[in-house]
């Protein structure tokens, strides 16, 4: 599939970016931190995507999607990070959507698909269990009940789950059987916030985007509510985390490129010594490193989304190289650009700093770079 | 593919199939093979002839050229399908030259037609060799600043002074030099772009040897040499602007030049299982080199990616982006770097100089690992790189003090 944007797709990224800075440019982030709205986040303006049809992008049209592809949600998503607009793609459409999208029965997908795309109905991924990302570190226990109904009851802690106190169900990842780091004896379950035992603990996360620990104790869930086969959850978890890895990396591009975009403006304009900053070469040289790593990244993006909608068998390798790259260079872009904004770019003031606070979050969530290259190296069987 | 790209593919093939001898589709491994041609070519291998010989036939050394200077004249679309079949068959380059890929397409561009006729066929056959006299000993970066004297004597240019980094000076039968035509004129104005036979009275040359040993280097003197003026290409005046179109294209061959010996062709990894080990899981058995390796990968990747996406919005029709400014900077660091790893994790196996106690292909990389330190030198600086990109591309001003120019 081409690097070129076809006309559709440019329309689309047009349409994306007036969204994105007409609906939700960093002040409506602003707003909701310095509101503290209870959720952190709009579902106004999830139902105004919803709307324009972008949480069903990915999703079939059977189920009320669009059918097209992640080439075409990673340029929304690319749109949505250059204002840091708080969203609902990875939990609820990319980590959740993909999972009963690939992995679920006809009925679970008639139930859930068709009200995620049209943005009544918000999920969360619970998998994380560590300080940082481990993907099948799960020791989340989910036991089959004796009764004969044949449910599970499951007891555990998840970490870090993105939207975890916003979604309205949950896909929960849990071990059936096996060892702690077992890739063998994972289950996904569809929980629903308001079983009893379920309970939310939202934390505040330094970029004022959503997280939650999320707690299970003696959770009752019936065997229907098995999302795929029992003991083989890693099939779907890994293909849904690289899809996630890659629609994460996409949105990283975007805050990469608007604090790139912003510094370049400041270095034009900002004098000191009777000309511009931008005319030192001290900062001409880094800013133009910058530019290359920008456009590599930029690259590794494209075609990590197009092998997702070629089906290629390279994706976990692309994912692990996009992440790795993007988490590097979302934090060189934006300390560089703190640090060539001056005394004002520490200022809560100017928005610079807030792309600081998300390029570390995002760095993160989902494997940082060292966890990404070291995954890069091993799929390359070294 | 339409029919038509089709049966040339199927054409070219055959082509192949006839005129390329089975050994010259392995890898170039050794240097002394390698395709220069010129009037006094030197042919260590016997099929070397008769390929660069079948190639310049049919215009294939040069496939983009119009064929009535003996280029190829076929469009991007059909070159792009003889590359790809050269490529397929595993085909050696039949000629190496920096008249093709340097001052051929300058002399398209800039040349006048009686130029055009007596100088590129003979590039096209590979029957003129040719070498670049750019730097001089107090004009490296600031390229611009030449000194090199070209003074009009009735119907000659009689040229003073001298020349660094003439790669391959020694063999070439050409050069095209950077010459000050005006002294008085500012110091962008006043350069000629002048071929000048090495076979002409006056003219030392002098090889240069690198850290990494012999190389092709060489410094050339002038002493009174007399040039016709024929030989001048473009206005007096016009030199710089046509010094800085053939920039554009050597630099974008750095970038792109491949052989059996780039560092992207090496696999890191598996010197590294011979050198470091695995341990149980199969994974480099030293975790820092091994991140480094990996990052030394995924960035290659990466490039080559962005290269593809560059090709791609060219052939879309919407020209080279901003990005193809970065690949000679990136291309070069990135190999730096690639050897520097291959050196790191071969220990004392990577110290050898030359002689008894190491393999060969260790010598080789170590040697190479030195050479690879000019890559981001010549043809441009790093530095003189990412100046063009903080002005070009980004569009960052001036320094008010003349610093930092491309």
């Amino acid at each position: 599939m081409s690097f070129v944007l076809t006309e559709e797709q440019t329309a689309l990224q047009r349409a994306a970016r007036e969204f994105a800075n007409e609906r939700v440019p960093t002040t409506h982030l602003r707003a909701l931190r310095d509101g503290n709205d209870a959720i952190g986040l709009s579902r106004e303006r999830w139902t105004e995507m919803a709307e324009l049809g972008w949480p069903g992008i990915v999703l079939p049209e059977e189920h009320g999607g669009l059918g097209l592809g992640f080439a075409e949600l990673g340029l929304v998503l690319q749109a949505l990070g250059r204002t840091l607009a708080p969203h609902a793609f990875l939990s609820t459409v990319v980590l959740s959507g993909s999972a009963i999208a690939l992995g679920s029965d006809a009925r679970q997908k008639h139930e859930h698909l068709p009200k995620i795309a049209s943005g009544e109905r918000l999920f969360a991924f619970a998998h994380e269990e560590r300080r940082r990302h481990a993907r099948h570190h799960i020791a989340t226990r989910a036991v089959a009940s004796r009764e004969a109904n044949g449910g599970f009851r499951i007891d555990g802690e998840k970490s870090f789950v993105l939207d975890g106190h916003v979604a309205d169900m949950f896909v929960v990842v849990a071990r059936t059987s096996g060892d702690v780091d077992a890739r063998e004896g994972l289950t996904l379950f569809l929980v629903k916030k308001t079983l009893p035992g379920v309970t939310t603990q939202r934390l505040s996360v330094v970029d004022a985007r959503n997280a939650a620990r999320v707690h299970l104790a003696g959770v009752e869930v019936a065997r229907a509510d098995v999302l795929g086969h029992v003991g083989r959850g890693v099939e779907i978890l890994d293909r849904v985390l690289d899809r996630a890895t890659i629609a994460l990396a996409a949105e990283m591009l975007g805050g990469i490129e608007e604090a790139f975009e912003r510094t370049l403006a400041h270095l034009k304009t900002r004098r000191q010594f009777g000309v511009p900053i931008g005319s030192f070469q001290a900062l001409k040289h880094r800013a133009a490193y910058m530019f290359c790593e920008i456009e590599l990244s930029r690259s590794i993006v494209m075609e990590a989304l197009r092998a997702i909608d070629a089906n290629r068998d390279d994706v976990p390798m692309l994912a692990s190289a996009a992440k790795a790259r993007l988490s590097d260079v979302f934090l060189q872009v934006a300390g560089e650009a703190v640090q060539m904004h001056g005394g004002v770019g520490v200022t809560d003031e100017l928005d610079i700093g807030l792309f600081l606070k998300r390029a570390r979050v995002a760095q993160l969530t989902l494997g940082d770079a060292a966890h990404h290259r070291d995954r890069f190296a091993r799929l390359g069987g070294y | 593919m339409n029919d038509e790209l089709e049966t040339f593919r199927r054409e070219c093939a055959a082509f192949i199939e006839a005129k390329c001898p089975a050994s010259m589709r392995t890898p170039l491994v050794r240097e002394d093979e390698e395709p220069w041609g010129g009037r006094r070519p030197v042919f260590t291998h016997p099929d070397t002839k008769p390929w660069m010989d079948a190639m310049a036939e049919r215009g294939f050394t040069a496939p983009t050229w119009p064929r009535e200077y003996g280029g190829g004249g076929l469009d991007e679309a059909h070159a792009r399908v003889l590359e790809d079949e050269l490529r397929r068959a595993g085909c050696r380059p039949a000629l190496k030259s920096f008249g093709l890929w340097m001052l051929g397409p300058v002399l398209l561009q800039y040349g006048t037609e009686a130029q055009k006729q007596a100088w590129i066929p003979g590039i096209v056959r590979g029957e003129t060799r040719w070498c670049q006299g750019y730097s001089e000993p107090g004009a490296g970066s600031d390229l611009a600043s030449l000194q090199t004297r070209a003074v009009l004597d009735g119907d000659a240019y009689v040229v003073d002074g001298g020349k660094v980094w003439t790669s391959h000076a020694d063999k070439a039968d050409y050069m095209f030099c950077l010459v000050r035509t005006d002294p008085s004129a500012r110091k962008h104005e006043g350069i000629g772009f002048l071929l000048i036979d090495m076979r002409a009275p006056g003219i030392t040359v002098r090889p240069i040897r690198l850290i990494s040993g012999a190389s092709p280097f060489c410094e050339t003197f002038f002493d009174g040499v007399r040039v016709p003026r024929a030989n001048l290409v473009g206005r007096p005046g016009e030199g710089w602007t046509i010094a800085k179109a053939l920039l554009s294209h050597e630099r974008a061959l750095i970038s792109k030049m491949r052989d059996a010996r780039s560092s992207e062709d090496v696999s890191l990894e598996a010197l590294a299982r011979r050198y470091l080990g695995t341990d149980e899981s199969g994974a480099i058995d030293h975790p820092s080199l091994r991140d480094r390796i990996a990052q030394a990968n995924l960035d290659l990747l990466c490039n080559k990616l962005t290269m593809r996406r560059s090709e791609e919005a060219v052939r879309a029709g919407l020209g080279p982006g901003p990005e193809t400014s970065m690949f000679k900077l990136y291309g070069t660091e990135l190999s730096k770097r690639r050897y520097e790893l291959m050196v790191e994790m071969a220990g004392f196996s990577g110290l050898g100089w030359e002689g008894e106690g190491f393999e060969a292909d260790e010598l080789v990389r170590t040697r190479s690992w030195l050479r690879s330190r000019a890559s981001s030198i010549e043809g441009g600086s790093s530095e003189i790189q990412l100046n063009v990109i903080a002005k070009r591309v980004l569009g960052l001003p001036d320094d008010p003090h003349g610093r930092g120019r491309e």
